[in-house]
């Protein structure tokens, strides 16, 4: 019987520091068993248990891309006991990863379609992996219009900045970046809320679906944009978060009604959402 | 499948021989409540009890299990990489199970054991396990088990039901595992016609005079958000003191939390029991908590119990009937009126 507890071993190859507070560190893991790296087979939007002896485990979003081979990428926030204990580890140490875990976007349903992408502060991880794996030349024609709308609170707090450099360069995908303000003279894209400047860039809901990842506050503000806009509830999709431990749902702590965030989640549609008791 | 006679004496002696084949548990008496132990040496079964204040979910499930053990020892070649606790699954008896906690493995059975993923410690403790059941010939004044599914001479999930008969016990072997069981005894007799019209007429008389009668008939075909955003929420949890003591005594809760532990340079990973009647168990690492408030994590655990598990598996409630959290909760909060208002709703 497959134990669906036990992590593989991986071994920590690169850890970059992503933004100015310090607060965000990407790790890039390598797997130490051959052979792991097939099992560890996964899609944009689903996560892992990231798994340190002696300290625990957190549930985070996958945030390289199952296009990306030989390593795969987490980009964690410095919270708790774990991730502190994370951001203090350097390339060498060994620790594991369990997964991948929950459910995806809907990437069968998107084929075809325009896909807008609105990710507010540090929830663009997944994101990340969602636009890497888009834009991937295999799958880049599957899709139509890429929008993407992601916003922080300052240049310095934007992840990945070296890529969304790139990806502003490219015809097949369109960038609208922004950070809540700046002092900085020579920042040449938005200044405002990710909810607004979806409302000013993104002009229609038509043959699209939306993909929004960010802090409670920026969920909510965004409901009445892509309303506004006609986005039906069934093509919001949202990524949430809760308190998990076994990620598989089994252990019971993360459940909205009768779902699981951690198993039949982390994804749901906002139609879905609408059905489940609000916690 | 076959019925056998046993005196009560020769009961407890089989029990006491077949212990070197099986690590048997049975209740035993300990100050004013019964608890299952392992039968050793010393240990002296006592059949004459109502029910076990805790119930026997420990013996499949502890409350505190070891998962992975792991070295932090730097020099180790597989320092930090965390290996399978050794466990012992060698055969065990569960003898004088009620009826009721033998239907809440089944309940507990689709959490842990599902199409998707199999936990492997439940799994293979409870197929490793035999259950002997005893019928209950005094129900509680709690006990509702006929109302969810249940009835205090329930066979289902058993391997062998027996029925107390006063001077002797009658054990009726219902699966191939039972059967050989009672093989193994070497002991009693075949029983005889009169003995079986015994435990017939016992059955029939304690069924006829048991009769709890809580309805959840409607249950199922409520809407979620009305039940949720119920009236009564606040008045049900108004006296909870959040104590845990009814999920910690229920046989159907399952929550559990995991914990790493360190001593020098040996750590491991352990799961404990866990409670939604604690803030910390939905407690996020943002500072953020879903349920900061008591009402909502009252509602959580009836919500649980006898809504969303309705909706997700379709067949009955999360609860089996024993009553251990009406008899034992320090306020009075009574799943069964609890119930009521739901179904009612």
């Amino acid at each position: 019987m497959e134990n669906p507890y036990l992590p593989y071993p991986v071994r920590i190859d690169e850890v970059i520091t992503e933004t100015e507070d310090k607060n965000l560190k990407t790790f890039k893991f390598v797997f130490i068993n051959p052979g792991d790296e097939e099992k560890f087979s996964y899609r944009p939007g689903q996560f892992a248990e990231l798994s340190i002896a002696g300290k625990g485990e957190i549930p985070i979003g996958i945030a390289s891309s199952p296009t990306e081979k030989g390593f795969v990428k987490f980009t964690v926030n410095k919270v708790g006991l774990v991730s502190t204990y994370l951001h203090n580890m350097r390339p060498g140490n060994v620790m594991g990863i369990r997964g991948p875990l929950g459910n995806w976007y809907p990437w069968e349903e998107m084929e075809g379609k325009n896909v807008v992408i609105v990710g507010g502060g540090f929830a663009f991880t997944t994101l990340r992996s969602s636009i890497v794996y888009m834009l991937h030349p295999e799958n880049r024609p599957k899709f139509k219009d890429i929008k993407v709308v992601y916003g922080a609170r300052t240049p310095g707090m934007l992840l990945y900045k070296d890529e969304l450099k790139e990806w502003e360069q490219r015809d097949d995908i369109e960038m609208h970046i922004t950070v809540d303000g700046t002092n900085d003279p020579d920042w040449k894209y938005n200044v405002g809320y990710v909810p607004p400047i979806t409302e000013q860039k993104i002009t229609s809901a038509e043959n699209a679906i939306a993909i929004v990842c960010g802090p409670p506050i920026v969920i909510k503000m965004m409901q009445p944009v892509l309303a506004k806009l006609n986005f039906p509830p069934e093509r919001i999709i949202l990524s949430l978060e809760k308190r998990m431990k076994c990620g598989i749902g089994i252990c019971g702590r993360c459940n909205l009604g009768d779902q699981y965030v951690c198993k039949d989640g982390p994804v749901f549609s906002m139609a879905q959402l609408k059905e489940l008791p609000p916690e | 499948m076959k019925t056998t006679s046993f005196t009560k004496q020769e009961w407890d002696e089989a029990l006491q021989g077949l212990s070197d084949s099986y690590r048997i548990f049975v209740p035993i008496r300990e100050g004013d409540f019964h608890m299952f132990r392992p039968l050793e040496n010393g240990i002296k079964p006592d059949f004459d009890f109502q029910n076990t204040r805790i119930s026997p979910k420990s013996i499949i499930y502890p409350q505190s299990e070891r998962m992975f053990e792991y070295t932090l020892e730097p020099e180790d070649p597989e320092a930090n990489i965390l290996k399978e606790a050794p466990k012992d699954y060698s055969p065990r008896a569960i003898v004088g199970i009620r009826p009721c906690d033998v239907h809440a493995f089944r309940i507990v059975q689709r959490n842990f054991d599902n199409p998707e993923f199999r936990d492997p410690w439940w799994v293979k403790h409870f197929e490793s396990t035999i259950l002997v059941g005893l019928g209950c010939n005094r129900p509680c004044s709690t006990c509702f088990c006929t109302s969810v599914g249940g009835g205090p001479f329930h066979e289902e999930g058993l391997d062998i039901m027996v029925y107390d008969l006063g001077d002797r016990f009658l054990a009726k072997s219902l699966t191939e595992k039972g059967e050989d069981f009672l093989n193994k005894t070497k002991a009693g007799a075949p029983a005889d016609q009169p003995a079986l019209q015994a435990a017939e007429d016992l059955k029939e008389s304690v069924e006829k005079a048991f009769n709890p009668n809580v309805t959840m008939d409607h249950l199922h075909e409520k809407a979620v958000l009305d039940l949720f955003n119920a009236p009564f929420w606040e008045e049900v949890a108004f006296a909870c003191i959040n104590c845990g003591t009814c999920t910690y005594l229920c046989p159907t809760c399952w929550c559990f939390d995991i914990q790493d532990e360190v001593f020098a340079k040996q750590g491991d990973r352990i799961r404990n029991w866990d409670s939604c009647m604690f803030p910390l168990f939905t407690l996020e690492g943002s500072g953020h908590n879903p349920r900061t408030k008591k009402f909502q994590r009252v509602r959580q655990r009836f919500m649980h119990k006898l809504k969303y598990y309705v909706d997700k598996y379709q067949d009955g409630v999360q609860c089996s009937g024993c009553g251990r959290c009406v008899r034992y909760c320090p306020v009075n909060i009574d799943i069964r009126q609890v119930a009521a208002l739901m179904n009612e709703l």
